[in-house]
């Protein structure tokens, strides 16, 4: 029951959300910060974790597959469509849902509970549309080329395994990271992506907007943003795996 | 002028205002006085439609706002300033920006004669151009307030209404902020409902006074009549203060 009137709760909301802004200008004045908070803000954690989950991802399959048999390729390519299929879009995405989801929710929250966007609705301005739609269009813009990159990073982190260790050597890991290699996965994982980006905002926004209380309220806010965009994040994985894949 | 009738609120199953009435004339500075959590800042929302009614009515000079379209509310606040419990400022924007923002939003002037009118605003309620650059963490909760009436000014409102205007001021400085809210209300004809708990702000300013026990309107009358009242949850409230009870001794 509760979820029902939350999920109806939050359609309203990105109906007030997705309507022509009172003026362009001040759209395009909030777009750019947020290209930059939301998107930008978020390369640092993206290079640490995907150079490191790269690296980590052609050690194990390395060490776990000792098997003569299997060819040298294998470990390069293991890594790569691992990064490709899932980590750079899907766990990548968890990972911001918990930097970008909670920036987003407490900082819509301290606007609710301290009154700002009653002095925005005050104005006549739509505050919905004003302070959440430049967060979700930055976002879903800048999703794509987080992915990609963090696909980059993850494989020179793979790169730099093969030429500071024995384990792997540069020459094995460069074959295998282009042997067999299906375009198509790329463009899976963006599409993957942009969904995740607009859960990401939106949930985050939704439960920034409709925060009631004081402080701690807030804090509860983005606590639940996180969360439930996490599992709505894997359902969407499960259900555009199934769409795409099979 | 705003005339409510009948107005009852609740939130799910707990009602918290039932069938107030009240006139709100223009020029004068109409308050609406009650204890903690009497419901003030549910009424105040409720007349400017942020909190959606149950029933009654709501008429802005014979507009009636439960009628009205979410769009025509929108036009309809462009008339609207508000003065919020907390000031509500931007906390993103400086000064100069938070009293900008109503204009460049609405306002189809030119960004120079924008200026003008926000530094117009500015000085309207004494601050000094030291203060426009400053962001609202950077400055006292006085000029917090005194920058929220700038914004809730600048684009000439035709209603304004004041959220505790001098709740956390000190006396002297609330003194200042009710007497500004006297002056821009006689100078420019606006009707204005002040939410207040504040008995020296209700005996300087109060030309309407409308006290709420409870959620129910329980006296209304100006600032003279006061005293006189035999109200008593009104007595109980007024005369809370040793202050007060002096007053009254004196006067009778
Ligand atoms: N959004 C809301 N949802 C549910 N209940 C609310 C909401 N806003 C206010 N209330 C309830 O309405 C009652 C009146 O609150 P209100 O804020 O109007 O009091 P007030 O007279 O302004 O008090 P104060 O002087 O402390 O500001 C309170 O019991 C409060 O719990
Ligand atoms: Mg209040």
């Amino acid at each position: 029951m509760n979820y029902l009137y939350q999920t109806g709760q939050y359609a309203m909301l990105m109906h007030k959300v997705f309507t022509k802004p009172d003026r362009w200008k001040m759209f395009w004045r909030q777009f750019p910060k947020e290209v930059e908070k939301l998107g930008l803000a978020s390369l640092p954690i993206v290079i640490i974790i995907s150079i490191f989950i790269g690296a980590i991802l052609t050690i194990q399959t390395k060490l776990n597959t000792e098997n003569p048999l299997l060819p040298t390729y294998s470990t390069g390519l293991v890594t790569r469509d691992t990064l490709l299929l899932e980590f750079s879009s899907t766990i990548m995405c968890l990972i911001l849902a918990g930097k970008v989801g909670s920036n987003i929710a407490s900082e819509i929250g301290t606007m609710r509970i301290t009154e700002q966007i009653d002095a925005i609705e005050i104005m006549g301005v739509n505050s919905a549309n004003y302070l959440i739609l430049p967060k979700i269009t930055a976002f879903i813009v800048m999703m794509p080329f987080l992915v990609i990159f963090s696909m980059a990073i993850g494989l020179v982190g793979g790169y730099l395994v093969g030429m500071f260790s024995d384990i792997i050597t540069v020459a094995d890991y460069l074959l295998g990271i282009q042997y067999a290699f299906v375009p198509y996965y790329i463009f899976y994982s963006v599409v993957k992506s942009l969904v995740f980006a607009f859960i990401i905002s939106s949930v985050a926004s939704y439960y920034g907007y409709f925060a009631y209380g004081g402080a701690l309220d807030v804090g509860k806010a983005s606590t639940n943003a996180v969360v439930n965009s996490s599992i709505l994040i894997l359902f969407f994985n499960l259900l555009i795996t199934n769409l795409m894949l099979n | 002028m705003i005339e409510v009738k009948n107005l009852n609120k609740s939130f799910d199953e707990n009602q918290v205002l039932f069938d107030i009435s009240g006139v709100f004339e223009n020029g004068k500075c109409n308050m609406i006085i009650g204890a903690s959590g009497s419901g003030k800042t549910v009424l105040m929302k409720s007349i400017i439609g942020l909190h959606r009614i149950d029933s009654g009515s709501i008429e802005y000079d014979g507009r009636n706002l439960p009628d009205m379209q979410m769009k025509e509310i929108r036009k309809l606040r462009r008339e609207v300033g508000m003065l919020f419990q907390g000031s509500a400022l931007f906390d993103s924007l400086t000064v100069m920006e938070n009293v900008m923002y109503p204009l460049e939003m609405f306002s189809s002037e030119t960004k120079a004669e924008m200026e003008k009118r926000a530094i117009f605003c500015l000085e309207r309620v004494d601050l000094t151009n030291k203060a426009f650059d400053l962001f609202p963490s950077e400055i006292s909760g006085g000029m917090q307030k005194r920058v929220a009436i700038a914004r809730a000014i600048a684009l000439n409102p035709k209603y304004l209404f004041c959220d505790e205007p001098n709740s956390g001021l000190d006396p002297k400085t609330a003194l200042i902020i009710d007497k500004l809210i006297q002056e821009i209300t006689q100078e420019y004809n606006i009707t204005t409902i002040i939410n207040s708990h504040d008995m020296n702000s209700v005996m300087e300013i109060g030309d309407y006074i409308l006290f709420i026990n409870k959620g129910r309107k329980a006296w209304e009358g100006n600032n003279k009549m006061i005293f006189n009242s035999d109200v008593q949850e009104l007595n109980d409230f007024v005369f809370a203060s040793e202050l007060f009870k002096k007053v009254k001794e004196v006067n009778s």
